[in-house]
């Protein structure tokens, strides 16, 4: 038996706009509206406008020390209106999940974690931090990420306060008439904003940005193409429970002092392998021709060598790319491999991320 | 000129022995951007449902079947350097593969184009 897929505030907008609907975590949401490569070449040259609203949204308050203890983050350097990315990691230090931390107000520590592991990541922090600490789910809440080079211009015409972020600073405003939390991030490697607004006023805000002339509604399709040339992790995908911070190359997310202290979750595993360089780890590859997909074998000399955990057509990068994890003598940007895609193994070449440039706004 | 499709959304025009093969706007549209297209080596032999052909969109790899059996006689190379041609003109310059068929009544489990807009249409 499966459970009924579930609804955004935003569903019947992405009906109306002419979405292709498909389940993707629970939910039914927009794989595209125009298409995949015209959605992603719009957010790389204006603005796209992205319903994020299945992910987990929540907030802690109480002992700050139980929630950083299941983390990889230094919470006390988390100050007023700052944002950062860390790691929830089990006892072995493999990945349980990546999420945004922030502190936008007076209301604790705001949390945004991935939508298939919310209720997962959602038990075992309340479960830890039980007597110390408050977890609340923000049920009520839709969230929206606006991107793309236009995304501060859009702004700027109805909330002027928020374009004085700067990248990875979150804050409390009013937008176009309701309170909203909005953070200067987001998922494509563009400057823009996420933005977390009630869930009965998300279809009018929605709305009010598509307005814009900038702004066209972006699906998931293009998402991931975007994230992937940002090289950014995909939950589920390119990191999981069976791999370290270190073996995803996602050490600059553990805090330099945690890292001295030795105290996050699995910290002497992880520790060993970042010193010593783990067996496997995360890695680029471009490729010309057809485009290794998730799954498709790295092979060297006729020896398996590593595996692809993303992959595609990148439209800004010109030509296909992926991320996978390969032996770690195999590892070093240069090094040429082949990937067997449909039987038979094309020349790639392992390189340095991201695809396309990033263009986060620093201030 | 008769031109027949498959349920998996293939056409074929028939011209005398021989037919030419590619995918109907509907399913151009359904897989969306083409990126790459991998084409068969001229002189192989397919049956009616092989895998002829892949294209490759953004999202995903799509096998194109063979809808006849029969000799691959010509491929259209430029699809290689110009993969969108298959969402720009998915019925003309678009097309995939040259069959020489190997026997034409196979042609008559193929569905003509009432038939074929019926089932898209559902």
């Amino acid at each position: 038996m499966t459970d009924a897929l579930h609804r955004t505030p935003l569903y019947d907008l992405h009906v109306a706009l002419g979405a292709r609907i498909v389940p993707f975590a629970g939910y039914e949401m927009p794989l595209q509206y125009e298409g995949i490569m015209a959605e992603h070449n719009h957010v790389r040259d204006q603005a796209g406008l992205f319903d994020v609203s299945h992910m987990g949204q929540a907030r802690y308050e109480g002992d700050e020390a139980a929630l950083e203890a299941l983390i990889t983050a230094d919470l006390p350097a988390l100050g007023a209106g700052e944002q950062k990315y860390s790691l929830l990691l089990n006892e072995r230090g493999g990945i349980m999940d990546d999420l945004m931390l922030s502190r936008p107000d007076d209301g604790g520590i705001f949390l945004v974690v991935n939508a298939a592991c919310k209720a997962a990541d959602f038990a075992h922090i309340a479960a830890k931090t039980k007597g110390r600490g408050t977890l609340t789910p923000v049920a009520d809440c839709a969230l929206l990420a606006l991107q793309g080079p236009a995304a501060k211009d859009v702004m700027a015409s109805l909330c002027p306060d928020a374009v004085k972020l700067t990248f990875m600073q979150a804050g409390a405003f009013t937008l176009a008439g309701t309170a909203a939390l909005i953070s200067r991030s987001g998922y494509t490697g563009e400057d823009g904003f996420e933005i977390s607004i009630p869930a009965a006023e998300a279809a009018r805000i929605a709305r009010t940005l598509l307005d814009h002339p900038a702004v066209k509604p972006i699906g998931l399709g293009a998402r991931d193409s975007l994230r992937l040339e940002a090289g950014l992790c995909l939950y589920g995908h390119d990191m999981d429970e069976t791999r370290t911070p270190a073996e995803a190359a996602l050490m600059w997310a553990v805090a330099k002092s945690r890292r001295e202290r030795a105290d996050f979750p699995g910290a002497a595993i992880v520790l060993k392998q970042a010193a010593e360089g783990p067996k496997q780890k995360r890695v680029g590859f471009r490729m010309a021709g057809a485009p290794a997909r998730e799954g498709a074998e790295i092979v060297k000399n006729g020896e398996t060598i590593g595996v692809v955990t993303s992959g595609g057509f990148g439209p800004t990068a010109g030509g296909p790319v992926g991320m996978a994890y390969v032996n770690a003598e195999h590892a070093a940007a240069g090094t040429p491999v082949e990937i067997m895609v449909r039987d038979r193994p094309r020349p790639a070449e392992v390189v340095k991320m991201p695809f396309a440039q990033h263009h986060y706004f620093r201030g | 000129m008769t031109i027949r499709y498959s349920k998996d959304h293939e056409w074929i025009r028939v011209e005398g022995d021989e037919g030419v093969v590619g995918i109907t706007a509907y399913a151009a549209g359904q897989l969306g951007d083409v990126v790459f297209v991998e084409l068969p080596e001229i002189g192989k032999q397919v049956r009616a449902g092989d895998e002829a052909a892949v294209v490759e969109s953004v999202k995903a790899a799509s096998e194109v079947y063979a809808p006849v059996s029969g000799e691959v006689v010509a491929v259209n190379d430029a699809l290689e350097a110009a993969p969108q041609t298959v969402n720009e003109s998915p019925t003309g310059d678009g097309w995939f593969i040259r069959i020489r068929l190997a026997d034409k009544g196979e042609l008559d489990a193929l569905m003509d184009e009432a038939a074929y807009k019926k089932m898209i249409e559902g």
